[in-house]
């Protein structure tokens, strides 16, 4: 039993992250239908970027705070630069493009930062809490509660002001969005510089526990992807739900088969739904028009 | 003999039913076409009529052959063929590549044969060419045969989505809004293509707007409103049924009607 | 059309010209080996390049396809004592297998969900490699037994030179009397409009998986070779960059150009060959190349010159 919870725990934790990878992803795909390969390097970036501030002497929070905004400014300049000029392009194309984006800030990374291994201190100390039997850490705690945070504040946003239901607008029709004025262009700013806000405070709270590299971006948008698949692409509850479950499989998986193939369930998960429920569990299915 | 014959064909999208209980009788060899509001159901019914769709109720026969729930492809080798409102042109092959697809359905193909040239490709793919030449022909196009096809003019687009379909020698042509877009010169020759068409003996069925063209071409004329049957009859019939002007225009605008249907 | 029909080698008889004239110009055995390696990599390009090019169905996991070729000359001859020109066989029988299996759910997938669905599927052909070492060795690999032909014990970057040439120019063969056949034009009508395709009587689906299947065995030989050629493999053969570098080789030399196959091949390994001082600028190179070409030159080199000519001709 003790062990059941142990796995509910980090599954839990590690689920809370790719919930905010897919939330990322979802958000981006609903304001321009694109899916954002480079959203695992948001995260990247994010907890690198923390590191290598504070290791210049600058305190943790101030440090974090700097990540989460270099971090914002390059997820806008991903959109104005690469995404901007090439629109009308095939979903493909576009697909390569935010591929290509992705290599090329892993590579940067490599370059400015380096390929070790890098971790942050714990908020409040890495001293476990026991809790029936199974052991917490108390990061992992923050990071469940500031995912709970950025989902309310995301859902207060979009459902009680302005530009909020100017996303949802622009999700449900751009074109009908741009006729009674609402400026797409800018929506679609602001859900890259969002969603790669989402991504760099992802990548500062899961820091302390599970290490970051500049390579950690790919696993982290595949597996953030499939949970967003999973929950139904385009649906803000199915990203976080499909998060948690993706997290909670591959924790059971780690933990009563192989830790080995723990990173393979993502993707299994991933063909399964494809092929089974392309729809997801809270996505609507779409009927083709000729 | 019936070619194409529906019984109480029925599908609904999100509660909305598209098309409600429609009966289709007709008789091989001739113009029949299906005319209603825009909404009424026309396209749906063509989709569902080549396998796009599969119907939530009811039946088709192709030539007396059940072929309800049959995929686009399996109606196509039995001699069905169509044409697309909003066109489906290949269009980064050539003209004449889009007409030899159509072709495809006549040609033997192995992936051996294919991949290693024997000499049976070859000689099928000559065979393909003249045949492909040759419905190029009846729609004017000859000449463009080696353009691109993404170049062509609308109404040139129109004509070759039509000589596609007749590639493939089909027994039953569904041609959707053949005429739309199309200025009157073109509309006349549009006209002569499908006259021609019938005379081999090919079934058309027309989902048209233009109401000259669908009163002159067709044997019958079938008519939809909300994915309903409104009426079916003669041209004559319909022309004088005050129900389809109804449906069309409201009862306000019969002056209008009487412009568009004599 | 006569003419079409007359030219349609071309392209491979080109390739050949240039495999047979171009160690004239070599300076020193090391080219050997930067041309064998672009030929085998454009083996693979082109393979991709007929599904991706021509039917339109991408695949972001084809380096799957390298990584099972692979490792097929290295567990064959090492576990099974089979030789190693017959496990190159086996290996692409075996990648035209896994090919039908996954393709037969996947490939009625569309667009983005295509493209994640053969991701998945590469990455887990590569964790697999990883993870089963009694098999593979693990993270560091296996070395690979030479390739033996009739008691010649292939070795040495020249004689590699010659093979993946030739095999390149037959690959070319294939491809393009491929296209010419009803089977190519049922593919690219595929990649236009598959609404359209269908309603012709073509069934798209089985079409597709045969494309799929091609593209894998040429993948798969072309990972045979690599592993043969290099004396050495390491699941990362398999692993998510290949498979984006071989997708940035087809979209580099123009997507549907059977001769761009190669050039793209030839940018994407000469140029870190070029580059070796900066080694670590490797990634963020070829991510930069993949986003400038998705953006400016989204045709690729081959159709973008191709058409710049044709316009001058006018």
């Amino acid at each position: 039993m003790a062990e059941l919870l142990q796995f509910v725990f980090s599954g839990l934790t590690v689920g809370a992250i790719y919930a905010l990878v897919a939330l990322g992803f979802t958000l981006i795909y609903k304001a321009s239908d694109i899916i954002n390969f480079a959203q695992g390097e948001f995260v990247m970036l994010g907890g690198m970027t923390t590191v290598f501030v504070t290791l210049a002497g600058v305190s943790l929070p101030l440090a974090a705070l700097i990540a989460i905004i270099v971090t914002t400014a390059i997820g806008l300049a991903l959109h104005r630069f690469a995404i901007e000029p090439a629109r009308g392009a095939s979903p493909v194309a576009l697909i390569m493009i935010t591929i290509g984006a992705s290599i090329f800030l892993r590579g940067v990374a490599q370059i400015i930062f380096d390929r070790r291994f890098h971790s942050l201190p714990s908020l409040f100390g890495g001293d476990p809490i026991k809790f029936g039997g199974a052991a917490i850490l108390p990061q992992s705690l923050v990071v469940l509660a500031s995912a709970m945070v950025i989902v309310t504040l995301l859902w207060l946003f979009i459902d009680r002001t302005l530009l909020g239901k100017a996303v949802i607008a622009t999700a449900a029709n751009r074109l009908a969005a741009r006729l009674i004025g609402v400026d797409t262009r800018r929506i679609v700013d602001f859900s890259f510089a969002v969603s790669a806000a989402i991504g760099a405070i992802a990548g500062v709270l899961i820091t302390p526990i599970a290490l970051t590299s500049y390579d950690v971006g790919t696993l982290l948008a595949l597996k953030g992807f499939a949970a967003a698949m999973l929950g139904g692409i385009g649906s803000a509850l199915g990203a976080v739900v499909g998060g948690l479950l993706i997290g909670l499989f591959e924790a059971f998986a780690a933990g009563y088969l192989s830790s080995n193939y723990k990173d393979a369930v993502a993707f299994l998960i991933i063909l399964v739904v494809l092929v089974s429920i392309p729809q997801g569990l809270f996505g609507r299915a779409k009927i083709e028009r000729v | 003999m019936i070619i194409l014959q529906t019984d109480q064909l029925s599908i609904a999208f999100g509660g909305v039913r598209a098309i409600d209980g429609v009966n289709l009788a007709i008789e091989s060899g001739q113009v029949y076409s299906i005319i209603g509001p825009n909404g009424s159901g026309k396209t749906t019914l063509f989709n569902l009529v080549s396998g796009i769709y599969t119907p939530d109720d009811g039946s088709i026969r192709l030539a007396g052959e059940a072929v309800t729930g049959l995929a686009p492809d399996q109606l196509a080798r039995r001699g069905l063929s169509r044409t697309f409102q909003n066109l489906q042109i290949f269009s980064r092959m050539s003209v004449l590549e889009n007409v030899m697809v159509g072709r495809h359905r006549h040609e033997r193909t192995g992936i051996f044969a294919d991949l290693f040239h024997w000499p049976s490709v070859a000689r099928q793919n000559q065979a393909t060419v003249e045949a492909a030449r040759a419905a190029l022909a009846r729609v004017d196009l000859a000449d463009s045969a080696s353009r691109p096809a993404g170049s062509l003019a609308y109404g040139a687009l129109k004509r070759l989505e039509i000589a596609r379909a007749l590639a493939s020698e089909p027994t039953l042509l569904l041609l959707d809004e053949p005429a739309a877009g199309c200025n009157p010169v073109e509309t006349e020759e549009i006209d002569g293509v499908i006259r021609s068409i019938v005379k081999d003996g090919i079934t058309v069925v027309l989902v048209e707007h233009d109401m000259r063209l669908v009163m002159n071409i067709s044997s019958r004329i079938h008519v939809l409103a909300s994915g309903r049957t409104l009426t079916e009859g003669t041209p004559e019939q319909v022309r004088s049924n005050v129900a389809v002007v109804q449906a069309y225009l409201g009862i306000h605008g019969s002056q209008e009607s009487n412009r568009a249907f004599h | 059309m006569r003419t079409l029909l007359e030219t349609r080698l071309l392209p491979a008889i080109v390739v050949a010209v240039i495999v047979v004239i171009l160690p004239y110009f070599f300076p020193s055995a090391y080219y050997f080996r930067v041309g064998a390696l672009v030929f085998i990599f454009a083996l693979a390009v082109v393979g991709l390049n007929l599904l991706m090019g021509f039917a339109g169905q991408v695949s972001l996991g084809h380096a799957g396809f390298l990584g099972i070729g692979a490792y097929s000359v290295v567990i064959g001859p090492v576990y099974f004592g089979l030789p190693s020109w017959l496990c190159v066989f086996v290996g692409a029988t075996v990648s035209g297998a896994v090919a039908f299996l996954v393709g037969r759910p996947i490939l009625r997938l569309k667009g983005h969900y295509l493209a994640v669905a053969t991701l998945g599927f590469g990455l887990l052909v590569a964790i697999v490699l990883t993870n089963e070492a009694g098999w593979t060795g693990g993270p560091d690999g296996m070395s690979v037994p030479r390739l033996a032909l009739f008691n010649w014990q292939v070795r040495g970057s020249d004689s590699w030179y010659w093979i993946a040439g030739a095999t390149l120019v037959g690959g070319f063969v294939l491809a393009l009397n491929l296209m010419e056949s009803p089977t190519g034009r049922a593919l690219q009508a595929i990649h236009d409009s598959e609404i359209a395709a269908l309603v012709l009587g073509i069934d798209v689906a089985r079409k597709k998986l045969t494309i799929f299947v091609i593209s894998a065995m040429y993948a798969s030989v072309a990972g045979s070779y690599l592993a043969l050629f290099n004396g050495h493999v390491t699941p990362d053969i398999a692993g998510f960059l290949r498979s984006i570098e071989l997708v940035a080789m087809v979209v580099l030399g123009g997507m549907g150009s059977i001769v761009g196959s190669l050039v793209g091949a030839a940018v994407l390994v000469v140029l870190p060959q070029a580059l070796t001082i900066f080694h670590e600028y490797e990634q963020a190179l070829l991510g930069f190349i993949l986003m400038v070409f998705m953006i400016f030159l989204r045709r690729g080199i081959v159709p973008s010159v191709a058409a710049t000519f044709a316009g001058r001709r006018k």
